[in-house]
């Protein structure tokens, strides 16, 4: 699709028609490394391609940043740590970006994480869901857009100690998304709840659900509540045979990512109504910088976003702000830059706290329910993310020191 | 007890789909001894093409049935276009060749699915008149998986019919048993084989349409089945459709069963039972042994290897120097890429010389990249050991790992000992990957850079050439050494090896450590040239890629996988850094050479410029 040569056309188009209102873009172009895993996991990766692209499009149009335009260079990882760190290094050493964006998987962004810190380059972790990346592993190179494995497991951990529930089970992928998922939940719920028992677990490995095996071994133990991790075709296995099985009936749920529309839109009318869930409404957000965006992308791909554009748009919009920011495209002044950093994003104002480098973007937490035969989230709420991180104390004691 | 009844259901259900997928590889397999790993993507796109079919024909049963009738003769007939178009133009290659064809075939499906069906999954219908559950003692059972336990049997029946009471049948099992004799009395082996493909193709287009109302069609389903496929198959016996069938059972009840007592077991079971049967019963459960010398490896040995004349040594040496000049005019990130064809360079060399020269085939040799990789990771992140140390440490667990794998392996031979080299690589793999707190799990061991004087690009990259080429030369060395012509002679002929008094088992454990630690090595150096070590470093696809290596620089030559790997990284990366669709483009090339050179590249360098010293 979008390789850097279409790319570059691409940007002279663009470059051409802003020649054509103020007519400063003589300079060479900022240029910026981009990467994520546009072929193991394009059900997501795509989507977010369209958000970086759309804002990349918007700040070139509007002069670029420092009167120069920007430039991204992208690339697939194809899902490897070993191929993003070879690519990093392409985007390095001959193409000599000024920064890195991008990827999805976690081991992908620690990998890159730690090739930022040994080259000293700023790198902006978009996507991976994994603390580590922020705290236990954190550097001062690598900045972390979405909101982690803790945010979204405290803001379901909250809903579901509303909940009469006692005896719960939990089913994740067996990965370390899934274990620190799983980890996170039981211990904000047992902190709120000390009444609750968890009387089982199931880990199937990714996307490699035995669906009816797996539904069968939870209803035996006679749960309250269920709490899921699962997620792309797993969990929609998963809804399926449990739905035929009777699983959630009299049962309550609460599932991560579940009303995030690029994992639960292929389920269509057979949504699970009633779920508790953290995703993205949007739908029905109408607050003026959501509705621009929607608009904006509604327009120019003739698709609706998914949580992964408003992510690659976040990105590109922080990076365009870091750099103005930094009045440089030096790597150094691009970093010091971005601690502390606060921009509008789609969902509302973020800031990349100084403390430990993670922004305060938020999530929503609601129900889901089908609507004219899409699955939509109801009685939602956006949850800032500031308010369910740990304080900055608490996470700059977690990193290691530098 | 009603529990237990209805998970047994359960089982037998999941049971049912795996049988269809593993009897049309088996069949495949037992006939043409083609390892195809595009039986996935044959699964996969039955799936994607029910789906369509089903949105077409409208909802009704007929409409249901149709559109899975109709996805799996598609599927067969693509199969058909691929035996066709490519294999048939490849029998007569070196013995496994063919599996990089397939593997081409693979990238360049899931390029055109991704295109055609676009990123999303895509949710079927649920079966007209099956959509629903009944109660069976007290518990909902799907109805759809009462019609799959039926469907399962009855295929396996139909196959049995079709093979043991038809004159085609009789045919396809004569070409089984005995293809020259086969040949020899006139059968024309051609359309047999074609016809053999159909119908493995349509089983697998069957397995994937049948899975629509269970499963979304996805990206993803290629390569998630094609390995439980191939297990299958191996712990029935080979060509075994009824052992497949068994051995089915026996999968989808241990997985059924397993997770009640232990859940995490989902990643490794398939393999830990493979293993357990090819150690006990080493052709499958219902599989016949092989004869002593399997025909097509004692076809295509080939001349034996013959030192490079003088000329070709010059030819060494100056490549050599221009490798040592290379930072002189060469950038970071060319040297960077230089270093990381050169470290494949020595694993594909690791793995011929275990393929080549000892005639066992890996399929499991990232298992020992891994163990090097791993071996100087955890030295530096567990005991703060220096780059040099870590790398010493590499070879010698992988070495280790070498000693313990192949203990097993040697007692085994052709497919089953490949098949249990996969087995054993992961389960390494999923111990590497659940192991938390030693290896890091899956989020791996971060912050392995190497020592200061060998940071910068240039001085990695002379680190990597001096090791590599030093293991190279080792590697030669061994293979016209006596060790090397015992081990070549095992490989040729082991009746008459052991005649001469050579232990043949203890030669061919004694290269699996060799070649272990040779890989274990180009494993260390992944490590520092990548910073960072995760458990995919030892996946299957990183043994797939070996394999492609070997196998498209020429089994039978010295000088093949050296060839295989720089071409396959060099073009991988090529074309990687160029463009998101790199998987059409590389598939595409891959089938090209294929075709051009159906010796191997080094091959038909071989037969070009080598004949008049013959």
């Amino acid at each position: 699709m979008i390789d850097r040569r279409t790319f570059v056309t691409a940007l002279a188009a663009t470059a051409a028609i802003v020649a054509a209102v103020p007519a400063r873009a003589s300079e060479e172009p900022i240029r910026i490394g981009e990467m994520n895993s546009y072929t193991r996991l394009p059900a997501f990766t795509l989507p977010y391609r369209n958000g970086w692209e759309l804002a990349l499009e918007e700040v070139n149009a509007a002069g670029g940043v420092l009167d120069r335009q920007i430039e991204v260079i992208s690339k697939d990882d194809g899902g490897e740590p070993g191929t993003a760190v070879t690519m990093a290094n392409d985007l390095l050493a001959r193409e000599k970006v000024s920064l890195i964006f991008g990827t999805l998987l976690s081991n992908v962004g620690l990998a890159l994480a730690d090739f930022a810190k040994q080259k000293q380059i700023p790198f902006i972790a978009a996507e991976p869901l994994t603390d580590t990346i922020a705290w236990s592993q954190g550097n001062a190179y690598t900045f972390r857009l979405r909101p982690g494995t803790y945010v979204q497991a405290a803001m379901l951990a909250e809903e579901a100690a509303k909940l009469p529930a006692k005896r719960w089970a939990v089913v994740a992928p067996n990965y370390e998304y899934g274990k620190s998922a799983v980890e996170a939940f039981k211990t904000l719920l047992s902190a709120k709840r000390p009444d609750v028992e968890w009387v089982g677990e199931q880990w199937p490995a990714l996307f490699k659900i035995d669906a009816g095996a797996t539904v069968q071994a939870l209803a035996r133990t006679n749960p309250d509540a269920i709490y899921n991790v699962t997620f792309g075709a797993d969990l929609i296995k998963f809804v399926r045979e449990g739905k035929l099985r009777g699983l959630f009936e009299g049962r309550q749920v609460a599932s991560i990512l579940g009303g995030e529309p690029d994992w639960i839109d292929p389920l269509k009318d057979e949504a699970p109504e009633g779920w508790i869930v953290t995703g993205y409404p949007w739908y029905a957000l109408e607050t003026p910088e959501h509705v621009k965006f929607r608009e904006a992308y509604q327009k120019r791909f003739n698709d609706y976003p998914r949580l992964g554009s408003v992510v690659g748009y976040a990105a590109m919009k922080t990076i365009a702000a870091a750099i103005t920011k930094a009045g440089s495209t030096e790597p150094k002044a691009i970093t010091a830059a971005l601690r502390g950093l606060t921009l509008d994003s789609p969902l509302g104002r973020i800031t990349y706290r100084a403390a430990d480098q993670q922004s305060t973007m938020g999530t929503f937490v609601g129900r889901l329910t089908v609507k004219d035969g899409m699955p939509r989230m109801v009685d939602w709420r956006y949850g800032d993310g500031a308010q369910y991180l740990p304080s900055e104390a608490e996470a700059a004691k977690m990193r290691p020191a530098e | 007890m009603s529990f237990y009844a209805v998970q047994f259901l359960t089982g037998l259900a999941s049971a049912s789909s795996l049988f269809l997928v593993a009897s049309g590889l088996s069949i495949i397999f037992g006939v043409s001894r083609v390892v195809n790993f595009a039986h996935g993507s044959f699964y996969m796109l039955g799936a994607y093409i029910a789906y369509s079919l089903t949105l077409r024909l409208g909802g009704g049963a007929f409409g249901f049935w149709g559109a899975i009738g109709l996805a799996a003769v598609a599927v067969g007939l693509i199969g058909v276009l691929m035996e066709m178009a490519l294999l048939r133009r490849l029998y007569r290659s070196p013995e496994l060749f063919q599996l990089v064809a397939t593997f081409g075939v693979v990238l360049v499906v899931q390029d055109l699915a991704l295109a055609t069906w676009g990123p999303d999954d895509l949710l079927g219908p649920r079966a007209p008149g099956l959509s629903g559950a009944v109660s069976i003692l007290g518990h909902r059972v799907p109805e759809y998986d009462l019609a799959l336990i039926v469907i399962g049997p009855v295929v396996l029946v139909i196959l049995w019919l079709l093979l043991n009471r038809t004159r085609w049948g009789i045919l396809v099992r004569a070409a089984t048993q005995d293809p020259e004799m086969a040949g020899a009395l006139g059968i024309n082996q051609k359309w047999l084989l074609t016809g053999v493909f159909f119908l493995g193709s349509l089983l697998a287009g069957l397995g994937g349409a049948l899975q629509l109302p269970r499963e979304p069609a996805n990206l993803l389903m290629d390569m998630g089945i094609i390995a439980e496929a191939f297990v299958v198959v191996v712990i029935g016996g080979m060509g075994s459709i009824g052992g497949a069938f068994l051995a089915a059972v026996v999968i989808g009840e241990l997985q059924a069963f397993g997770i009640l007592i232990f859940p995490e077991i989902t990643l490794v079971l398939l393999f830990l039972v493979m293993a357990v049967v090819l150690v006990i019963r080493p052709w499958g459960l219902l599989g016949k042994p092989e004869a002593i010398i399997p025909k097509a490896a004692a076809r295509d040995v080939g001349r034996p290897f013959r030192p490079l004349k003088a000329a070709w040594r010059w030819a060494g040496l100056g490549l050599l120097g221009l490798l040592v000049a290379l930072p002189a005019t060469a950038g970071d990130y060319a040297l960077q890429v230089a270093s990381e064809v050169l470290i494949f360079t020595l694993f594909a060399a690791s793995l011929h010389f275990l393929m080549g020269i000892g005639g066992m085939i890996s399929f499991g040799h990232a298992a020992y990249l891994g163990f090097g990789a791993y071996g100087s990771a955890l030295a530096v992140h567990h005991l703060g050991a220096p780059m040099e140390a870590a790398l010493i440490a590499a070879p010698l667990l992988a070495g280790m790992g070498g000693l313990v794998f192949g203990w097993f392996c040697v007692r085994l031979s052709g497919v089953y000992l490949a098949m249990l080299t996969l087995a054993f690589a992961q389960i390494a793999w999923s111990g590497v990957f659940q192991w938390y707190d030693f290896t890091g799990g899956d989020n791996g061991l971060i912050g392995i850079w190497p020592a200061p004087w060998a940071a910068g690009a240039a001085g990695y990259y002379y680190l990597t050439l001096m090791l590599t080429v030093a293991a190279l030369w080792v590697l030669k060395r061994a293979v016209f050494s006596p060790f090397g012509f015992a081990l070549r002679a095992g490989r040729d002929s082991r009746l008459r090896a052991e005649a001469l008094g050579i232990d043949v088992r203890r030669v061919q454990w004694l290269a699996f450590a060799l070649s272990g630690a040779a890989a274990g090595l180009a494993g260390g150096l992944y490590a520092f040239l990548k910073g960072s070590v995760f458990p995919t470093v030892m996946a299957i696809p990183v043994s797939v890629d070996g394999l492609v290596m070997v196998l498209l620089g020429g089994v039978h030559t010295v000088l093949g996988p050296l060839i295989g790997a720089v071409a396959f990284t060099g073009l991988k990366i090529g074309i990687a850094a160029e463009t998101h669709f790199w998987r059409i483009l590389l598939g595409g090339l891959i089938l090209a050479t294929v075709l051009a050179f159906p010796k191997g590249i080094a091959g038909f360098l071989k037969d070009k410029l080598m004949r008049p010293e013959r």
